[in-house]
């Protein structure tokens, strides 16, 4: 009986011990942006369920780790499984290539152009992640500022200069502080420099911080800055490329039109609540016509990194993310605008957002349809990061005047040489 | 105590003689030293080595392996300007305008800095009432976390701030400091000053107590004035106190950051950029992170920072020989 006993006390332990061998656990870093990674984290927990072998540990971390420090542990090999970034094509090169796993023609008819900001270029047709969050670039307005303005909100269609004189009129007549703002990044400054005729790359397909349309907007964004058109505090007060933005401005009532993003949505609705209304606006155009009338597309997405040791396991988690009713929950949830087309086209329900955040949300996504060319290859450039950082940090230097216009375009083209000769 | 450490010098004794008759007493020295100085070599020594380097490899790449070999690329470029103090002639102008802004903030901060805290250690010294709290209040800020500081002056400072709402209610006129290069600049050298007076005045204030009374007796006896006696018995025998004093500041001086940083961001443009925030944006907050260049940069701060510590041990070893 006790070697029985022992017989199947050693089988039992090795069944353990085989049962732990196969058990995979994948982790994934995540930095929370409202409820995204809470959201992201209950659909994985559905997958552990159908997978009881696979496990997600989720690593919640500053948005700051995800640009500073997962850089430097993925170059070190001691990257997580998987994560959310927003550097998209800047972490190209540590990305797992997710086609040998997934149906690569169901991914690419579901989630089209915003697979190519995960590729190194235009020969590259692998698969690398999934957008999670899909933003856009676009103005707010203070409609209760309009209003007792008794100004006209400028229709669709209207320019840049349609809505920096309408705003400053505004202001005017109610004693408003600022007329306009902008957040300070190159990313929202390409929403005014591809109205103006920007393009950001030459012929050639080579970028360039310097063609006319560029030039057209630096040139008035800098004179609006200068002649308080827009709120000098928000770029001029800081130095480098950090990051600042209007949001309190608007919220506080203190700003007409506000150039950000979808991402402020939740923000406005839940802090500004009755204070007064507010709504998104069309993408404003400019002297390039009305093909050229665009915001920037953004956000973030997760992808694996081919460090792991369960690249089979990484594929299987992100394909079952991108099931229609999966990420139809996390965008109802989370609050975003859906990058997949499907749950695009069906629409979504946004769960537990007042009817102004969901008019706005919806304000936005109708602009994906119209995003210019220019802005998803903008989007998708892997250096843009070092092209966004560049505009400011020069742009902001014309504006307080330690540099003329011309001497900070020829530095923004000596900066992207430079920064370019690095990168490769 | 003694009964605690004789069993375990026992346990000890056997292993250290045996090591004794195999390494010899001379360099029995050195197995004691091996521990601390393996720690020391690894945290102080590589890092230095590393830092060398990398100011000789470029490329976004963090890993050695994958970094081309530049030779002094890195330094010609920092170093290539048609005039030093024009900026704007250089190729890297925001390293220039950052070396510039990190003399004038040293200048003048280290003068402030000085003159007030010997003028507050003055007072202090002096047999006022409530010393103990002032000399507390003093030093307070000291305690502070650089960032803090930093974040309390910038909500008094900004355009909504406190300082310009009581200027308003007084019914004078706004300023917005932040966004005026001169403005900002001069905040910043007054909250460095602020945030550090009390550390220079407590060793001003120790300096100070050194001195023996009896000379001031003598100098009372002999009707010396204030001044007279500030001037002949204070500040002479002051000054190697003050002679550490200066050269801490200078040094803590060149290296500022946390604090300017989080007050202005370096800004507005780069009005209010220092070296060392240089150094940082250029490897670690930029886009690509240029480490070579960063790790030049740091060469050439830390090349000054040895002449100043040569500075104070000339000046210490000098007072010393009288």
């Amino acid at each position: 009986m006790t070697k029985f006993k022992r017989v199947l006390g050693t089988a039992a332990a090795l069944a353990l011990l085989a049962g732990a061998a196969q058990a995979v656990e994948l982790r994934f870093e995540c930095a929370q942006d409202g409820n995204e990674c809470d959201t992201m984290n209950a659909i994985f927990q559905k997958f552990t369920a159908q997978h009881p072998d696979i496990t997600v540990k989720m690593d919640l971390v500053p948005y700051k780790a995800i640009l500073e420090n997962l850089p430097v542990d993925l170059a070190g090999g001691a990257g997580p499984d998987l994560a959310k970034v927003t550097d998209l094509g800047g972490l190209h090169k540590y990305y797992l290539d997710l086609s040998p796993y997934v149906n690569k023609a169901d991914w690419e008819k579901t989630f089209g152009k915003t697979l190519d900001w995960y590729r190194a270029g235009p020969d590259d047709h692998g698969i690398y992640g999934i957008q999670t969050q899909l933003t856009i670039t676009g103005g707010f307005i203070n409609k209760t500022l309009f209003d007792q303005a008794k100004v006209a909100i400028p229709g669709p269609g209207a320019t840049w200069e349609d809505w920096a004189k309408a705003s400053v009129a505004v202001a005017k007549a109610t004693g408003t502080k600022y007329p306009m703002a902008m957040d300070r990044t190159g990313h929202r400054f390409a929403g005014m420099a591809m109205p103006y005729g920007a393009t950001y790359f030459d012929d050639k397909g080579n970028p360039e911080l310097g063609d006319p349309g560029f030039v057209a907007a630096a040139k008035q964004f800098v004179a609006w800055n200068q002649d308080g058109t827009m709120d000098k505090n928000v770029w001029a007060a800081q130095g480098g490329a950090t990051y600042a933005d209007a949001s309190k401005e608007f919220i506080n009532g203190d700003l007409v039109f506000y150039y950000s993003g979808s991402w402020q949505v939740q923000k406005f609705a839940s802090q500004i609540g009755d204070g007064f209304d507010w709504e998104v606006i069309p993408a404003p155009c400019g002297p390039a016509g009305a093909g050229h009338c665009s915001g920037m597309p953004g956000g973030s997405g997760v992808v694996g990194f081919k460090s792991t040791k369960h690249p089979k396991e990484v594929a299987q988690l992100l394909d079952f993310l991108a099931q229609q009713d999966n990420y139809a929950t996390l965008e109802a949830k989370s609050l975003n605008i859906p990058a997949h087309a499907g749950v695009a086209a069906a629409g979504v329900k946004y769960e537990g957002a007042s009817p102004a955040a969901a008019k706005a949300l919806n304000a936005f996504a109708a602009q994906v349809p119209t995003l210019s060319p220019v802005a998803y290859a903008y989007q998708g450039y892997k250096n843009n990061r070092a092209m966004f950082n560049i505009t400011v940090t020069r742009l902001t230097q014309a504006i307080v005047g330690e540099l003329s216009l011309d001497e900070a375009l020829a530095r923004m083209k000596d900066d992207l040489a430079q920064a370019l000769a690095a990168a490769k | 105590m003694l009964k605690l450490i004789t069993p375990v010098m026992q346990v000890v004794e056997w292993p250290m003689r045996a090591l004794q008759r195999v390494l010899g007493p001379r360099r029995l020295a050195w197995a004691f030293l091996a521990p601390n100085l393996v720690l020391f070599s690894l945290f102080a020594f590589l890092p230095v080595i590393l830092n060398f380097v990398y100011s000789a490899t470029g490329s976004d790449h963090i890993l050695l392996r994958d970094r081309s070999y530049v030779g002094a690329q890195n330094f010609a470029q920092l170093l290539n300007c048609q005039s030093y103090t024009d900026p704007n002639s250089c190729r890297i102008d925001v390293f220039w305008r950052a070396v510039w802004n990190t003399v004038s903030f040293v200048v003048l901060q280290v003068t402030f800095m000085v003159v007030f805290s010997l003028l507050t250690a003055l007072i202090l010294n002096r047999k006022i009432r409530a010393r103990g709290f002032f000399r507390a209040v003093f030093f307070f800020p000291v305690l502070l976390s650089p960032v803090v500081v930093a974040l309390v002056w910038k909500w008094m400072l900004q355009d909504q701030g406190l300082l310009n709402a009581t200027l308003q209610n007084l019914g004078f006129g706004t300023v917005n400091w932040l966004l005026s290069p001169g403005w900002a600049f001069g905040w910043s050298v007054f909250i460095s000053v602020w945030a550090h007076m009390g550390f220079y005045t407590l060793i001003l204030l120790a300096g100070l107590q050194a001195i023996p009374r009896d000379v001031y007796e003598a100098a009372a006896m002999d009707a010396a004035g204030p001044w007279r006696v500030f001037r002949r018995i204070t500040l002479p025998l002051l000054m190697p106190t003050m002679v550490v004093v200066l050269v801490l500041a200078l040094i803590k001086g060149v290296q500022t950051f946390d604090e300017v940083y989080a007050f202005t961001g370096g800004g507005p443009g780069s009005a209010t950029m220092l070296v060392i925030q240089y150094i940082y944006q250029t490897g670690f907050a930029g886009t690509p992170r240029l480490f070579g260049l960063a790790s030049a940069a740091s060469i050439l701060v830390a090349l000054v920072l040895v002449g100043l510590t040569a500075v104070q041990l000339w000046l210490t070893r000098r007072n010393a020989n009288g």
